[in-house]
């Protein structure tokens, strides 16, 4: 019960958080890789040792390349990045890299994205998200269809799943829009993906406490929203941060031991399934109560007239 | 009671022989069943060519055709190169109005892309010119203005080495396809008397007199070949007429120590991380807790054989789909165990909370199931192939961990169901680290 009585207490939490994250998304934006924006990647590592990285700077800056970084990676590698460039090009950032033979090095990725290619990532990434959003909210309004005889219709289940999904979608891109701006995390096509996990993971969690409430509006003899809705919290809630924290424990152990690629994904993922976990629990039922408050309010003013 | 009993253990032993069908099928290439993983590029090292076909020139009917013998072609040239398991795919896809059509061209293994993206994409050009204004005989070919009949290589249907009966040296006899062939009967007609000049890569080779209208779309080139010569021109001019210009619009290429390093860092991770889980759940739900974790194993295993088995190939991605999916697994056995608690909270007997708890347990398990299953199918079908290889684990996952949630610990679970005294069952399904059941 008592996350629905200080319901406004959580909200207001959730709120400031996903004000944090705007301001984050707005602020700093997010890091695009050359996943979405087209370009290239090098990233080599010598054989013996790295040359000094002023001398490989100067002398890269005389080829003129678009939009060009490059910075060190551990003891021996470098990274370069750029915009989409020809193979003559790329024949003498090599010889500049080599310095015409001297420091040998093996090529680790190359990766190079035409400005299309990235364009249709980000266009696709963003159909199938509206997809699903949509799909979704037509599968709860059919499943949870007898949930309609109780207090409210089942469509706004799925209305309110999808603000939970937004929420959770919203904190960890601005937690990738921070993570970009304090340590240069590149959103690339991996961070697609954590979002469409976290996608998946946010629906999943609040549909199993929506299952709780339907089942419990069928049993309960209590008639208040509200009651059965907190009931419904604390029969859940155990499930709920169990397996919040299996999962984070194979998040952290990622993050830990896992390959350097998947760094920040995992972080992405940590706070995708935090913020997962906090919206089933306290945004969605909350959400759920004082939206069944405000129609009944207002049922009840317009009977008075 | 012991028919139950007997199921566990026929699922167990499933369970162990699929592990050890996993296991074999790695190692041992010599078994019939030799099924190794299918690492994408990204884990084993190798590179990824993405080409745009211009279609433009060609009639919004033709371009599937087009691009299938496109696919063909460009197959042909990188069996050339020995590559163990290449793949060549086309790809269309609308962007913003205009149709896109895609070569993707996977080598894995490959990762000095040079040599290999030129002979992809570079083409033998063959030519068809006529010449302009009459010439005397005897002239230059070089001084003659020739002009372009649009008649090239992309109307070869095949070409061949053949041996003339009066001469030694070898020609080259081509043959056009249907649309070639008029083209060719046309120009042929409107130049009887003219010389014809076949050019390969902006080469004239031979220029023959035309002497009369050459309707059944065969020609042949003469020139002063070696043997050896006229079998390379061959090849190249069959393996080399592209049937829609291509152009290289990205390249990805991953080292192999790259890959590898990320393929044995991410195993090490999840053993670890599943290790964690494994404790957690049976120090939290102790007898319960132990199911769940020899269900899981199972539930792994199963999963890695239908990875073989179709094959799905792994890419990072394809591997975060499938951790979640342990992750969604690991929950529908959470689920069930918290329903259980209930029913024993309740003070019912143990067979009855078993039941009892699966039957609570399942309607939730269904449907956050299916919204997510619902997610992945959507990813899937309008995914790139990144967020393909992520979807297609992930659902597989999904549909398997249902599986062996509402079977295997179910029928554990069951098979284990004992009359014992009260204080045992409350310590053995007890939960939360120290607490008994009441």
């Amino acid at each position: 019960m008592y996350i629905v009585k200080h319901r406004k207490i959580f909200l207001a939490g959730s709120i400031i958080l996903i004000g944090v994250a705007i301001y984050a998304l707005f602020s700093f934006g997010l890091n695009l890789g050359s996943d979405f924006t087209g370009g290239t990647i090098l990233e080599i590592e010598y054989n013996t040792s790295r040359p000094v990285m002023s001398e490989l700077k100067t002398s890269l800056d005389a080829l003129n390349l678009p939009s060009l970084s490059v910075q060190p990676v551990r003891e021996k590698g470098l990274l370069l990045k750029t915009k989409v460039i020809t193979e003559a090009e790329k024949e003498k950032v090599d010889l500049v890299l080599s310095q015409e033979g001297k420091s040998l090095f093996t090529e680790k990725r190359f990766s190079e994205v035409g400005p299309t290619l990235g364009k249709e990532l980000t266009r696709k990434g963003l159909i199938a998200i509206s997809l699903v959003v949509i799909l979704i909210i037509l599968f709860i309004a059919v499943a949870f269809r007898q949930i309609s005889a109780h207090h409210m219709q089942s469509w706004k289940y799925g209305i309110v799943s999808i603000v939970a999904l937004v929420h959770d979608i919203l904190i960890s891109a601005g937690a990738m829009a921070l993570l970009g701006y304090f340590y240069g995390a590149e959103a690339d096509a991996l961070f697609l993906t954590a979002l469409l996990a976290i996608l998946g993971l946010s629906i999943n969690n609040t549909i199993v406490v929506f299952d709780r409430i339907r089942e419990n509006l069928n049993r309960h003899s209590s008639n208040d929203f509200a009651e059965v809705t907190g009931i419904s919290i604390n029969d859940t809630y155990v499930r709920s941060i169990n397996t919040t924290l299996t999962t984070v424990v194979v998040l952290v152990s990622l993050y830990l031991f896992g390959p350097e690629s998947t760094r920040f994904f995992s972080v992405i993922l940590l706070v995708g399934m935090v913020a997962g976990t906090y919206s089933s629990i306290a945004v969605a039922p909350s959400l759920l109560v004082s939206w069944e408050a405000w129609q009944r309010n207002k049922a009840l003013a317009k009977a008075k007239k | 009671m012991t028919k139950i009993r007997f199921w566990a253990i026929a699922l167990i032993l499933a369970g162990i022989l699929i592990g050890y069908f996993n296991y074999y099928s790695e190692i041992n290439p010599q078994w019939s069943f030799y099924r190794p993983f299918h690492l994408g590029l990204d884990l084993s090292g190798g590179s990824r060519l993405i080409y745009e076909a211009d279609v433009t020139e060609l009639k919004p009917a033709d371009v599937a055709d087009a691009m299938s013998s496109l696919r063909e072609v460009i197959e042909r040239r990188v069996n050339v190169f020995g590559v163990s398991e290449p793949l060549v795919q086309t790809e269309s896809s609308a962007l913003s109005g205009t149709l896109q059509n895609r070569l993707i061209v996977e080598l894995p293994g490959v990762t000095d892309v040079k040599e290999a993206s030129k002979m992809i994409a570079a083409t033998p050009e063959l030519e068809f010119m006529v010449e302009g204004a009459t010439s005397t005989p005897n002239s230059e070919a070089s001084s003659t203005p020739w002009l372009v009949t649009g008649l090239t290589g992309r109307f070869l249907k095949r070409s061949q080495v053949s041996f003339s009966q009066n001469s030694l040296s070898p020609s080259i006899s081509i043959e056009f396809n249907d649309e070639g062939a008029k083209l060719f009967a046309e120009i042929t007609k409107v130049s009887v008397g003219k010389r014809v000049a076949i050019l390969l890569d902006g080469q004239i080779i031979s220029a023959p007199v035309v002497r009369e209208e050459i309707r059944d779309g065969k020609a042949e080139i003469s020139g002063q070949f070696t043997v050896e010569e006229a079998k390379t021109l061959v090849r190249d001019l069959n393996l080399g007429a592209l049937p829609v210009p291509v152009s290289l619009a990205s390249t990805e290429i991953v080292g192999a120590t790259l890959g590898s390093e990320a393929a044995e860092k991410g195993v090490e991770a999840g053993l670890i991380g599943l290790l964690i889980v494994a404790i957690f759940m049976i120090l939290w739900y102790r007898l319960p807790g132990l199911i769940a974790v020899i269900s899981l194993s199972i539930y792994v295993m199963i999963m890695l054989a239908i990875f073989k088995l179709i094959p799905v190939t792994l890419t990072a991605a394809g591997i975060a789909g499938f951790i979640l999916s342990i992750g969604i697994a690991v929950d529908a056995n959470v689920l069930i165990f918290e329903r259980l608690h209930e029913e024993l909270k309740k003070g019912k007997a143990l067979h009855d909370a078993i039941r009892e708890g699966f039957s609570r347990a399942w309607t939730s398990i269904r449907d956050s199931n299916m919204s997510s299953i619902i997610s992945a199918a959507i990813l899937f079908w309008f995914g790139t192939s990144l967020i393909k290889g992520f979807a297609l684990t992930f659902a597989l996952g999904v549909v398997v961990s249902m599986f062996t949630a509402i079977t295997i610990t179910r029928t554990l679970l069951l098979a284990l169901n004992f009359r014992g005294r009260a204080g045992v069952v409350n310590f053995l399904f007890g939960s939360a680290f120290f607490k008994t059941l009441k």
